[in-house]
């Protein structure tokens, strides 16, 4: 078995180490004696969807945005297409604003490829720290980092997950990313993946079924210091008094 | 002087000599704040009793470094200088360096300024300062979750440079974010830079900052990259080029020492230098003496004995054990120690220590972005990560299927691979870790030599 992982313009979208979610799920598919070839998509360069099985869509900087979205114009509708045939896709801070409709800016307004139904709009305090969320999607917590100055509103789509800690999607809706379909839209980063074997497994998972049918599946690996990285973070932010010395230190 | 001005200098220096007698601390910036709380307007008010000139540090990577050089080279002729302690780089660390350097009556005495100055103070404190010159050694990301996106710190850098028209800007202008930033500001700008490609592949990684072209967006070509961002660019639609640098290093060759010798204005110098960025941080402060008109007469002298460890690479030996630290803190410099880790041949341990406190930087993502897979040919016996990161590192190993373990105990491991270890380790700490690791490995270096006597 193979699976075809498309990494859309890494030479725009390469902030926040987007590389660990590359690495994370090459490796989990290599382990488990199952290919993985990845496919970096260059600006400008044409894709063919049918042969992906994951799309990564990466962050960058809101000048880099703005130049992507000029090459997602030409893909838009392909990719639309993609995601309602159940194509999975991880969409990371600048790649999940750029699912939605629009990224309205300090100075401007970026058109998003509207595959989602959602909105961000730029706030100057940035929304910075480590996050732990609760997804119904899984048993354990999801953690990582979030760093953004978009605020995204979500409309009636499914969140990702629900913050335990940290600030979610507009820092005071309670709630984090998207899901959609096959898509994984959220501002984690730190990178996501390696620390939530668990989101890469349910992603692996779900390409591998629509390629190879309902029967194919993912042996379980050992996963002791993946969880062990997970559960300091979400260990951290369950204790009272970390919390507070961490925001004392921050404010002074 | 103005009696405010007075006051707020006699309260600074009590402050500081509380804080020194309370042991709170170091007294590197209280005293600063203190000040400005009473006088508002102190900085100008010192600063402007600098007889000469007044030059000023920024950028991501090797301020520190590039500043010692520029104060030592003008120590070197005899000039009196203020320099600003290693981390003292916002506003209050900067007033308490000047305001603690006056005599009885409040009075400065000195010939020079060497400033170093943090990217987001900068706004603040260069219209204050008024300096001659700023040297600018490169903008690449650091700390994203102190400085949000490499284009904020740009941004705030212009603003705070063009809010001093009059300064000269010293740039290298193989980094196309350093020269466009010289370009658009319009304050008057002299290059450096290194023609020649020279370094090896590891050096480099792969994240490259800004590889569009600020003018009009297209892909920028390069002609071959340093590392980091560094390198020969052109722009193949609107022409926009790489300068030719008005200072450069040329014929650079490493010695049998692992030393990097190399000419630079004529002469030749055989430098103490180990690692490409301080060939380019003493080509900075060359190129900033050459500018400011002093302190270049007896460079070469100054520099070819002159000290870059600055504490961040240091050398112990331990129970019959070389024991080396290294700082790494963003993922340009922890590519150049895998480097430099792979270019000794023999076979070693080491240990990396990840924390994530506010002076690290809250956000280790940035070790995905170091190419770590290079490790796997390392001829490590052992890696062991440490820190409260240490899964993290550790993960970050694993996914590059190179083992490791992971420890809370960083003095018996290091006591462990001192002893029964390949004798050669490598303690690679980054920013919080690194007073800590210092201190513990010399005292581990005397009780060892205490036990062999």
């Amino acid at each position: 078995m193979k699976l075809t992982i498309g990494h859309l313009y890494p030479d725009l979208l390469n902030l926040y180490g987007d590389r660990g979610n590359i690495q994370c799920f090459r490796k989990r598919l290599e382990w488990r004696g199952i290919d993985a070839e990845v496919v970096p998509v260059l600006s400008g360069e044409k894709i063919d969807f049918s042969s992906l099985d994951i799309v990564l869509l990466g962050g960058g900087s809101d000048r880099e945005q703005e130049l992507v979205c000029g090459y997602l114009k030409d893909i838009r509708d392909d990719f639309q297409n993609y995601v309602e045939d159940g194509g999975v896709v991880l969409a990371v801070c600048g790649g999940y604003q750029l699912l939605g409709k629009y990224y309205k800016t300090q100075t401007k307004t970026i058109e998003g490829l509207s595959i989602l139904d959602i909105t961000t709009e730029w706030e100057p305090q940035r929304l910075v720290n480590n996050i732990v969320l609760n997804s119904p999607l899984f048993d354990t917590p999801v953690v990582g980092f979030e760093n953004h100055g978009g605020r995204t509103y979500i409309g009636n789509h499914t969140p990702f997950g629900k913050v335990f800690f940290g600030f979610g999607n507009t820092g005071d809706s309670g709630y984090e990313g998207v899901v959609y379909k096959n898509v994984i839209a959220t501002y984690l980063h730190g990178p996501l993946l390696p620390k939530n074997p668990q989101v890469c497994d349910y992603l692996l998972e779900r390409a591998l079924k629509r390629r190879y049918g309902p029967d194919a599946g993912l042996e379980p690996l050992p996963d002791e210091m993946e969880h062990r990285a997970n559960s300091y973070i979400a260990g951290r932010y369950s204790d009272k008094k970390y919390i507070l010395k961490e925001t004392i230190k921050k404010h002074t | 002087m103005r009696l405010r001005s007075r006051f707020a200098v006699r309260c600074a220096k009590i402050t500081s000599f509380l804080s020194k007698k309370m042991n709170r601390g170091s007294g590197a910036t209280l005293p600063g704040y203190v000040a400005r709380r009473i006088d508002p307007n102190i900085l100008k008010e010192i600063s402007g009793q600098v007889r000469d000139k007044i030059l000023v540090t920024m950028g991501t990577n090797g301020k520190t470094t590039t500043n010692a050089i520029l104060c030592r080279a003008l120590e070197a002729e005899g000039k009196k200088v203020i320099i600003n302690r290693t981390g003292a780089n916002m506003m209050n660390g900067i007033i308490s360096a000047f305001v603690l350097a006056t005599d009885r009556k409040s009075r400065l005495d000195a010939d020079f300024a060497c400033i170093e100055v943090d990217e987001l103070a900068a706004a603040g404190v260069l219209p204050q300062l008024s300096p001659d010159c700023g040297v600018l050694t490169n903008i690449s990301r650091d700390q994203l979750d102190r400085f949000g996106e490499v284009d904020i710190t740009f941004n705030k850098l212009m603003a705070a440079v063009a809010s001093v028209p009059e300064m000269k800007l010293i740039i290298t202008c193989d980094d196309i974010l350093s020269c466009s930033l010289a370009q658009e500001s319009g304050n008057p700008y002299v290059t450096c830079g290194i023609s020649e490609q020279i370094f090896d592949d590891i050096s480099r990684s792969e994240i490259r900052e800004s590889i569009f072209c600020r003018k009009c967006g297209s892909k920028l070509e390069y002609d071959f990259f340093h590392y980091g961002q560094l390198g020969i660019y052109h722009c193949p639609s609107c022409g926009w080029e790489r300068p030719e640098p008005d200072f450069s290093a040329e014929n650079i060759t490493m010695r049998e020492d692992g030393l990097y010798s190399f000419d630079l204005d004529g002469e030749h110098i055989d430098s103490t230098a180990r690692t490409p960025y301080n060939i380019y941080n003493t080509l900075s402060a060359y190129t900033a003496l050459k500018t400011a008109g002093a302190g270049y007469k007896k460079f070469k002298e100054m520099i070819e004995s002159f000290d870059y460890g600055n504490n961040r690479e240091s050398v112990f030996h331990i129970d019959g054990a070389k024991v080396q630290l290294h700082l790494a803190k963003n993922p340009i410099g922890f590519q150049q120690k895998v480097s430099l880790v792979l270019k000794d041949p023999a076979p070693k341990d080491i240990i990396i220590q990840i924390n994530d406190t506010l002076q690290d930087g809250t956000d280790i993502s940035w070790l995905w972005d170091v190419d770590f897979q290079y490790l796997a040919d390392s001829n490590a016996s052992s890696i062991t990560t440490a820190g409260t990161r240490k899964y993290d590192m550790g993960l970050r190993l694993k996914y590059e299927d190179i083992p490791c373990r992971s420890t809370e105990d960083m003095e018996g491991t290091i006591l462990e691979l001192a002893k029964s270890g390949t004798k050669n380790l490598y303690v690679i700490v980054n920013y919080s870790g690194l007073y800590r690791t210092n201190h513990l490995l010399a005292e581990l270096e005397k009780k060892s030599e205490g036990g062999s006597r």
